[in-house]
């Protein structure tokens, strides 16, 4: 398979908003702020990750150390192949937008995406075409999250910026769009700055 | 549309009277923004013109201002630029084109109304300064270039001359270059005539610029259309100029109203000028010399007592009467009389400069200016008011330049002034003034009020910018691009021959070039002239 149609997960749950998937290997979890994509029938949707986490997989059952006797963790694992089946990767995705017919719209899709739908990784040129335009800045600035708005910003516009052909031009522009949005919250802007500078 | 047009920002926010503001695009540097620089702004139905009357910085959220961030990393700068923190111009919009067909014949209007929201403004083309102010032809003359521009800033002198006109700014700031170039330019291109009273000798023969070098004048660019009269004979001689004519006035020349006007430089009491108009009475055209001789005796107390005139009132009057007897050009009776001369030259299309030589005290100026200018201002409005009974043509208009204006036009004296009755009563009989001061705030507001056009260079006063600008629309934008000019060559015209304010830079004079251009301008009129009646009989 090639690398552009990596696939990462599987849908488990979904709203409109965003949708949390479950990763088929442990921690083989996506990067925080890449774009990922699922099907809707025909429409493509697009999210942003957002948080991941490992656990358990019943919510009840937390782990336990196991490593007392063990030298390293690597062979932790090997000693204890049940922890593979016991242990999962999720992660929540934020939809930023979705593709139809006529194209890339940074708004979201009419339907919430399929359970058990596939979650690929999207490929540069697919990223590359995605962010032409800042208009899903705003609806990652709207979201409330577990993880703070500006390092979500930060990471998905660093993650952006490199598979673009003028990394910088790209985050001066991101830049600009994001001084408009949080006109009144400099302090805000500040951050977000801070973390994406090249 | 041209290409190359310069897009400076938009509009946000403005009204009719204060202007519009414009927020500047990111890209546009606050540093190349220049107060009198002319913008567009492209309505959604019509263009307006506009200029820049103030520039300002930005931000959108006080705390940049509080906690400046790091501009040291030129990615926040460049991020922040335009952005967050911003700059802004105040435009004043002054004409406005409207897009039909209609409006571009008619041309640019004056504004009564404002573009809409987020209007383009763009920064002026050549071809915005052309439709404004025309191209340069038999009329228009091109005086000089709008600041930061190329191209070529012309007036209309016939409309100019048709109202008085005031040339102001402190001295050194190029008054004297400017009014030089505008008399040339008026004698190629208005049919006016001018009669200059030139207090330091700079019009006539030739001048000396700042820089220590001499320039040409008048006389020495068209001599066939100047004629120089000279009050100082020696003086001249001396200069090597070339004179047409020794002025001399005979003391039957002086009336009463003549020394009522010197009250202030001669010392005169109330009284003493009140003396004046019994012993005129009394002593008919020779009262001036009749009352100098009148000698300490019986007879003269006599005199007085049937005049009611006080014995130290009648000393006084005495004592001013001696200092403008004193006065070398000063005659008991003069043959030709000097109004005659100049009257004739004028009527033959002559323009006439007076040169003062060495007698530039304020009574020789004041009593040779008013003198001449009311008999030739009276002859005048006999000629036109003849000319308007007979319906024919009226006389050349005629454009009296006066320098010091101050002293004929204060608020004290410019009731009395043939001047002040000029600048007021203005073209109804082809009279219109030049009028040359440093000091505007010296002049009667009454005056001011009246002056057409005004061009001023660069005053220091705050007193000053006010009375030049009184009762100018947009006044304060202007205010502040009056104080910024530079201190030297650089000028505001506005007023009635412009159809908007500008500030703009005089154009070249004094070397070699110059002269060549200013003389084939005064060839090719003529050309034009000639082409016309070509064109008209093919």
């Amino acid at each position: 398979m090639k690398e552009e149609m990596q696939r990462v997960g599987e849908v488990t749950e979904a709203a409109t908003t965003g949708f949390t998937a479950q990763c088929y290997q442990l921690y083989e979890l996506p990067p925080l702020g890449s774009l990922v994509k699922t099907k809707e029938g025909e429409t493509q949707i697009y999210a942003v990750v957002g948080n991941a986490s490992t656990a358990g997989i019943e919510p009840g059952r937390r782990p336990i150390a196991r490593g007392r006797d063990t030298e390293n963790e690597e062979s932790l694992y090997q000693d204890n192949p049940q922890l593979e089946k016991l242990l999962k990767g999720e992660f929540f995705a934020l939809v930023v937008g979705h593709k139809e017919n006529s194209g890339i719209n940074h708004h979201l899709p009419p339907r919430p995406a399929r359970i058990h739908g596939f979650v690929y990784l999207c490929p540069d040129e697919e990223v590359k075409e995605f962010s032409q335009s800042f208009g899903f800045l705003n609806m990652l600035l709207n979201t409330t999250l577990p993880v703070p708005r500006d390092e979500l910003i930060a990471a998905c516009l660093r993650r952006m910026s490199k598979v673009q052909d003028d990394e910088s031009a790209f985050l001066v522009a991101a830049g600009k769009q994001l001084a408009g949005l949080l006109g009144g919250d400099y302090n805000q802007l500040k951050a977000i700055l801070e973390r994406i500078k090249p | 549309m041209t290409q190359d047009e310069k897009r400076l920002g938009i509009i946000v926010a403005g009204s009719l009277n204060k202007g519009v503001e414009v927020r500047l695009d990111g890209c546009v540097s606050v540093e190349d923004m220049v107060v009198g620089r002319y913008v567009t702004i492209k309505g959604q139905k019509r263009r307006f013109f506009g200029m820049i009357g103030d520039v300002s910085l930005g931000v959108t959220d006080p705390r940049l201002t509080l906690t400046p961030p790091d501009v040291s990393d030129p990615f926040i700068s460049d991020v922040l630029a335009g952005t967050s923190t911003y700059g802004q111009l105040q435009v004043m919009p002054y004409l406005t084109i409207g897009g039909d067909a209609a409006s571009l014949v008619e041309g640019p209007q004056p504004v009564k109304t404002i573009p809409s929201h987020y209007a383009t403004v763009n920064l002026a083309q050549d071809s915005d300064i052309e439709l404004v102010f025309g191209k340069e032809d038999g009329e228009r003359f091109f005086i000089g270039n709008p600041l930061d521009m190329e191209t070529k800033l012309c007036i209309n002198l016939p409309e100019l001359v048709k109202r008085s006109n005031g040339i102001f700014g402190k001295s050194g700031t190029g008054k004297t270059f400017l009014t030089r170039m505008l008399l040339i330019g008026m004698l190629q291109k208005s049919k006016a005539v001018n009669l200059v009273f030139d207090m330091h000798n700079e019009y006539g023969w030739q001048g000396t610029s700042e820089k220590g070098g001499k320039v040409k004048a008048l006389k020495q660019l068209f001599p066939s259309k100047v004629a120089v009269f000279t009050l100082d004979e020696e003086s001249s001689k001396q200069r090597r100029v070339s004179t047409d004519f020794i002025v001399k006035i005979g003391y039957d020349e002086i009336e009463a109203e003549d020394i009522s006007l010197l009250r202030q430089t001669l010392n005169l009491t109330d009284q003493a000028v009140e003396a004046v108009y019994s012993l005129r009475r009394r002593f008919g055209r020779d009262w001036l010399l009749r009352t100098a001789e009148l000698s300490d005796s019986e007879e003269t107390k006599e005199v007085l007592t049937q005049l009611n005139i006080h014995e130290s009132t009648f000393q006084n009057l005495k004592r001013g009467l001696n200092t403008i007897k004193r006065l070398p050009f000063m005659q008991p009776h003069v043959e030709v009389q000097a109004v005659d001369k100049i009257i004739g030259n004028l009527s033959m299309g002559i323009n006439v400069v007076l040169e003062f030589g060495r007698y530039k005290d304020s009574t020789a100026y004041i009593l040779v200016a008013n003198l001449l200018s009311r008999r030739i201002y009276d002859r005048y409005r006999d000629r036109t008011e003849k000319a308007m009974a007979e319906d024919s043509t009226p006389p050349t208009p005629l454009v009296i330049t006066i320098e010091e204006a101050h002293k004929f036009l204060n608020p004290e004296v410019a009731q009395q002034t043939i001047f002040g009755i000029i600048a007021r009563e203005m073209r109804k009989y082809n009279v219109t003034l030049l009028v040359i001061d440093q000091r505007p705030s010296g002049i009667d507001e009454e005056v001011m009020s009246q002056l057409g056009t005004k061009i001023t260079c660069l005053l220091d006063n705050e007193r000053d910018r006010d009375s030049v600008l009184a009762g100018t629309p947009g006044k304060g934008e202007l205010k502040s691009v009056l104080a910024k000019l530079a201190a030297r060559q650089q000028a505001l015209i506005f007023g009635h021959a412009v159809p908007m304010p500008v500030a703009f830079q005089p154009r070249e004079y004094g070397s070699a070039e110059s002269y060549k251009s200013l003389m084939e301008n005064a060839t090719s009129s003529e050309e034009q002239a000639q082409n016309d009646i070509e064109e008209l009989w093919d």
